[in-house]
């Protein structure tokens, strides 16, 4: 049973659980044989991976799944910076904003990228909600250090690394993506 | 990365980054194995554990993660036969600002990880470890998922492997973005699933409490990597390639203003910060002069072209002299620049220009932490707010007369004040700017 409103309407996440996340779920959670709540983060991933976002059910079924409270998990949602509440583009266009890509241009980088993709650059840079383009396709942030210094700037759009990038190179890159 | 595409400089030994960067090595276990892989695993499991960690204190390898404590030493701290569970995790959160060197091993080596983590099992009596991967590395996870599956069908991991009649498994952790489960607690806590609020210690070190509050260790990935190649080479030739106290290679990331950025593994203590800058990275982008180091990722103190250090360093005659040792003539090893004030943390070295503006550089350093700091502590969670929010009013012009006074004011409270360390992380680079470039944020504080 839903214990808060639900923040998005739309079809309940937990009543569209295809076989293969259920499969995905249940191999997860053998990974951890002395405490179940230690497969919150794992299930946390799959459920987003496959819907995009986490939503009341979601955090609902995830908590009851692992002998949970709902705001056990619930909490996670809200803290940890990756996961959203609500849908964001289909690609997710990860700008670092840190030192090392600054210096080379980042935050002109993330501008661009906000330009090509149709998105207005003073809209929000951070938050579990980052600003979508008028036809949901692209959502563009700035995040942290992403290890990658020595190629700066850099971005992860969806599962991808791209380095080096310069500030008329991001149409291209957001042309590699459908 | 283009710098490792290119020959080894001679100044560099690549050790842990042998296979990552041959040509045609791929992250397979048939490639791992054809280049001599899991041999070593195979020594050690034939070898008594306390020979092991004794192996691992001799060879003076330090942690690669920041800390830099001794490896062997940290590893003592675990009796083996308490009764209890113990466990191992691989910090592979590499979320430090400025350094880039895990990722390139878990996804070119990843059995090199595999196999130091399972002699590190063997000799800590553990059966049971994780590997911590920062989620913003997604195709590591899916490298390193695979390459467990196959280091299990090998015989490498499981039930008695080896036929050795110990057994040990690992699976995958994935992190959800942010900065704080580096910290080994608050790792830990993020893989019991909670938020990831760091733990205090005393009590809490892994260790003693660890996860599931029992004894714990934690390593770096890298760490990890060397523990293997210390059971390739020999703990006394390990140790020598460093110097006494810091043994084996250090991958040295550098960033910033530099011709050819990149990482470099290189002997601890083999170059000076000036041979790394002006030989080993090609020098400063041309017309440009050096105006400022970051020497040990973001949270190391900065250092400022021109100074000189006073510190003990060996003379000719081979006894300790007193000496003025100049910027680009320190060491890059774990004692000279702690003598310098600062440290080689996780080995992230930010060079910055002549072009550039400290107080901008510290701001966007600052946003950092502000934007990181776990909440769980009020000096931390409040100050690094005013500390953004002071110099983000500096760089736009906003700055009062009382700025730089306040400013310190705010980062001597959070230092030694809070859980854990990420609060001297978030105040050593605004105590080290103000005092190495106290004119940069006079002028902007009018
Ligand atoms: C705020 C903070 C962030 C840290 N981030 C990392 C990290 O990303 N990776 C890492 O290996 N160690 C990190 N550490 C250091 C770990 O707490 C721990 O010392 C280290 O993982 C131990 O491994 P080692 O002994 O092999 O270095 C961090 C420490 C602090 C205080
Ligand atoms: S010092 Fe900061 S990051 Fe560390 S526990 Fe306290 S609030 Fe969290
Ligand atoms: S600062 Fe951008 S990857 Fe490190």
């Amino acid at each position: 049973m839903d214990t808060h409103a639900a923040t998005s309407t739309g079809p309940r996440q937990a009543d569209q659980i295809p076989a293969d996340l259920l499969a995905k779920i249940d191999e997860a959670v053998t990974h951890y044989p002395v405490s179940k709540r230690s497969a919150s983060l794992p299930l946390l991933h799959l459920w987003q991976n496959h819907f995009g976002f986490i939503d009341d059910s979601g955090v609902d079924w995830i908590a009851k799944r692992l002998d949970l409270e709902p705001i056990n998990i619930l909490e996670l949602v809200t803290f940890y910076p990756w996961f959203r509440q609500e849908k964001a583009g289909r690609i997710s266009v990860r700008v670092c904003r840190t030192l090392s890509c600054a210096l080379a241009g980042s935050y002109e980088v993330r501008d661009s990228f906000c330009k090509a993709a149709g998105i207005d650059p003073k809209a929000p840079t951070h938050g579990h909600t980052p600003p979508v383009s008028p036809d949901g396709k692209f959502s563009v942030e700035f995040v942290e250090c992403l290890a990658s210094c020595g190629s700066a700037p850099v971005a992860l759009v969806n599962d991808d690394l791209h380095e080096d990038i310069t500030e008329a190179g991001t149409a291209n890159i957001l042309s590699q993506y459908n | 990365m283009k710098s490792l595409l290119l020959p080894p400089h001679p100044k560099e030994r690549r050790v842990v980054f042998q296979n990552a960067w041959t040509q045609g090595y791929t992250p397979d276990i048939d490639c791992y194995i054809k280049h001599g892989g899991y041999a070593e695993l195979k020594k050690a499991l034939g070898m008594k554990p306390e020979e092991i960690i004794d192996e691992v204190k001799k060879a003076n390898l330090r942690g690669r993660g920041g800390a830099g404590f001794p490896c062997g030493v940290k590893w003592g701290f675990i009796r083996r036969d308490d009764g209890k569970p113990h466990y191992i995790t691989c910090n592979g959160d590499e979320s430090e600002p400025g350094t880039f060197k895990d990722r390139y091993i878990l996804h070119n080596d990843p059995h090199q990880l595999i196999e130091g983590m399972a002699i590190a099992a063997f000799a800590l009596n553990v059966n049971l470890a994780y590997i911590y991967i920062r989620c913003e590395f997604p195709k590591a996870a899916q490298i390193v998922t695979q390459a467990l599956k196959e280091a299990r069908e090998k015989g490498f991991l499981g039930k008695n492997i080896m036929g050795s009649g110990f057994d040990v498994d690992m699976f995958v952790h994935q992190g959800a973005g942010a900065y704080i489960c580096g910290e080994e607690t608050s790792l830990i806590e993020s893989l019991e699933g909670k938020r990831p609020y760091p733990r205090i210690k005393p009590p809490y070190f892994p260790a003693v409490l660890g996860l599931y509050m029992s004894p714990t260790i934690v390593n770096n990935v890298e760490t990890f990597c060397h523990v293997k190649q210390i059971f390739k080479i020999g703990s006394d030739e390990y140790a020598k390639m460093g110097t006494p106290g810091d043994g084996g290679t250090r991958v040295m990331c550098v960033s910033g203003d530099v011709m050819r950025p990149g990482p470099y593994e290189i002997p601890a203590g083999g170059v000076t910060l000036g041979e790394l800058i002006n030989d080993v990275c090609g020098g400063m982008k041309p017309g440009r002069k050096l105006k400022a180091v970051i020497p040990g990722g973001s949270s190391s103190k900065i250092l400022r072209a021109g100074e000189t250090f006073k510190m003990k360093v060996k003379g000719e005659d081979g006894q300790m002299v007193d000496k003025e040792v100049p910027l680009l003539d320190l060491v890059m090893d774990a004692s000279s620049l702690a003598a310098a004030g600062t440290m080689v943390g996780s080995g992230g070295v930010i060079v910055m220009d002549d072009s550039r503006d400290m107080l901008w550089a510290l701001n966007n350093l600052n946003q950092f932490y502000a934007h990181e700091s776990c909440g769980q502590c009020t000096p931390c969670r409040e100050g690094v707010l005013w500390i953004d929010k002071m110099t983000t009013r500096m760089v736009n012009g906003e700055g009062t007369e009382q700025d730089p006074k306040t400013l310190k004011n705010v980062a001597d409270n959070i230092a030694g004040r809070t859980v854990c360390a990420f609060g001297e992380a978030a105040s050593w680079p605004v105590q080290s700017f103000l005092q190495k470039f106290p004119e940069e944020f006079e002028v902007a504080a009018k």
